[in-house]
């Protein structure tokens, strides 16, 4: 993250330099608030923006590229892997990656390895491929090169969750210097803070960037239950324990009617 | 109709859910079983996490068996001195086992230890009943009695100490088999997050001969206390009980084993054992086939901790 800063400030100052062209996002979220209810089936979301001239009137030089990352909150996920042992299948061999994003979506208007060299990408952590998953090794954390075996199979589990992905077609320019991003939610969605960092570029360089948020949370009754079940489990247990006794009973004064 | 559950974090479909609430139900009211071993594997199956699963399933399988007590009690098909003193040693059973749990999973081969306890425990005991139920079948064909030894008759378990009589069931057997077959109970249900219904009532009949008629009952009794208590304690400890995916279930469940038990009540014993056993058997060779089958995916994730 501190890398990518960094490197964000270079190329700003970079281009700070260059006099009268220089680009600003503005951009608009359909919605800041996915509200996870009972009948919550995943949702789009749709973010809206513009390339606006900085300082106003001083040239474009479009086309441009425009990539949206979308990173869920943070958590840490083991990946296993079987092997053959006396003839059975064993979890033998795992990586601990330490706090990915639970939610990681790429979305630009091109594939991602069109819009920039191999190094920018790197650099800036965009794409699957380029997005950093430390792990630990040991005593220290690190990401591993991007075709190491836990790797690839950690993204693509989380792919086939529909958490992970990198669509080159999410990003339409509604005109060159309008946008949209249709940002999928899906109904696994995990409850947090979603960050939302849009880039612009231009000639294969990051030319401008910004960001925005959204929130994933779980309301009404859910909400109510997933609270008692955490701050009250004692009682919610007893609550469910009697629940489960007052409908065995029901039944059976239904069913001994008959 | 999809329905987001709360604690399980994802949304179902309510008859999905409701179906094999109603099906696990139908088959543990016929054999006076709680079907953890089903129900947990089938929600696996939907995608709900296993923790959350065996924790829910505790609800669902104490509901169950409060309905099949209840019925079997208006017919006064249930032995509540038996039950109670196989419940005294369960308790200590289930410590035991919790135990040897948390010193399992901090070796982190908990899965592997409960596949392999699930494989041999299924076959063996599946494989016994078949065994058992063909022969009496057999016999019964050829016009013998279906079983040799009748309940009442000395084996060598009769020769212990410490000497109890339980009139409903009309056995007199020593306290220390008793106790024994209520710990083990205690112990595996603890390790495999099951009520352990399948292996009791199959100990009850064969070690403590008791009778088919009050065995059922009895078994619903100790999977009932042993359910509702492990439902309180999963919530307490791991706040992983999902009281939506467990009124679906339930509600399916005590229906189920309603019809369930009528159709076990009209069925011969033995063959009631003989599709017990092939059940049973089944369960333990799907999990012997994953584990001895090359998996479609080598790799899986599992959940560490948040932020």
């Amino acid at each position: 993250m501190r890398r990518s800063l960094i490197s964000f400030a270079f190329v700003v100052m970079a281009f700070g330099a260059e006099p009268a062209v220089a680009e600003r996002l503005v951009v608009s979220l359909s919605n800041h608030r996915v509200a996870v209810t009972s009948n919550f089936v995943g949702e789009d979301l749709v973010l809206f923006g513009t390339i606006e001239p900085e300082p106003a009137g001083s040239a474009l030089r479009p086309p441009y590229d425009l990539v949206v990352t979308v990173t869920g909150p943070r958590q840490t996920l083991r990946t296993r892997r079987k092997q053959r042992m006396l003839g059975i299948w064993v979890n033998a061999d795992s990586r601990e990656f330490v706090r990915a994003p639970s939610y990681l979506a790429i979305l630009s208007n091109r594939p991602v390895n069109n819009i920039a060299n191999q190094d920018t990408l790197r650099r800036l952590q965009i794409g699957l491929d380029n997005f950093l998953l430390p792990q630990r090794i040991g005593p220290d954390l690190a990401d591993t090169v991007r075709d190491e075996p836990f790797r690839r199979a950690f993204v693509r589990l989380q792919t086939q969750q529909g958490l992970y992905r990198e669509s080159g077609t999410a990003v339409t320019f509604l005109t060159p210097t309008v946008f949209r991003a249709a940002i999928p939610m899906p109904a696994a969605v995990p409850t947090g803070t979603y960050n939302i960092d849009v880039g612009l570029f231009a000639g294969g360089a990051l030319v401008a960037r910004t960001n925005s948020a959204l929130e994933v949370i779980k309301t009404g009754f859910e909400q109510y239950v997933a609270d008692a079940a955490r701050d009250h489990g004692l009682l919610y247990g007893m609550a469910t324990a009697l629940m489960a006794l007052v409908i065995g009973w029901f039944a059976s004064v239904i069913f001994a009617r008959d | 109709m999809q329905i987001y559950l709360p604690i399980a974090d994802l949304p179902v479909n309510v008859f999905l859910v409701l179906g094999m609430g109603l099906a696990v139900g139908y088959i543990s009211g016929m054999f006076g079983i709680g079907g953890g071993f089903l129900m947990t594997p089938l929600l696996i199956f939907i995608g709900i996490s296993p923790a959350v699963a065996v924790a829910t399933v505790s609800s669902h399988i104490a509901a169950s068996s409060f309905t099949g007590a209840i019925s079997y009690w208006r017919k006064r098909a249930l032995d509540i001195a038996l039950a109670m003193m196989l419940l005294s040693a369960g308790i200590v059973g289930t410590a035991t086992g919790v135990w040897l749990f948390t010193e399992l999973r901090s070796l982190d081969q908990l899965d592997l230890m409960i596949g392999l306890s699930y494989v041999t425990l299924l076959t063996v005991v599946g494989a016994m009943m078949i065994y058992e139920s063909v022969r009496a079948i057999i016999r019964t064909r050829h016009g013998m009695p279906a079983t040799l030894r009748r309940p009442g008759s000395h084996t060598w378990l009769h020769g212990l100490p410490f000497k109890l009589r339980f009139k409903r069931s009309k056995i007199y057997v020593s306290a220390i088999p008793v106790w024994a077959i209520g710990f083990v109970i205690g112990f595996v249900g603890a390790i495999m997050g099951i009520g352990g219904g399948f292996l009791l009532v199959p100990m009850l009949i064969y070690f403590l001969r008791v009778p088919t008629a009050t065995v059922i009952g009895t078994s619903m009794v100790l999977t009932l206390v042993t359910m509702a208590s492990a439902t309180v304690m999963h919530a307490a400890t791991n706040h992983l009980v999902d009281a939506v995916l467990a009124l679906i279930l339930m509600v399916g469940g005590v229906i189920g084993a309603q019809f369930g038990a009528r159709t076990g009540q009209k069925m011969r014993g033995e063959r009631l054992r003989l599709l017990l056993g092939l059940l049973v058997f089944a369960v333990g060779c799907r999990f012997a086939y994953a584990l001895v089958v090359r998996p479609d995916d080598l790799y899986s994730l599992r959940y560490v901790a948040g932020g």
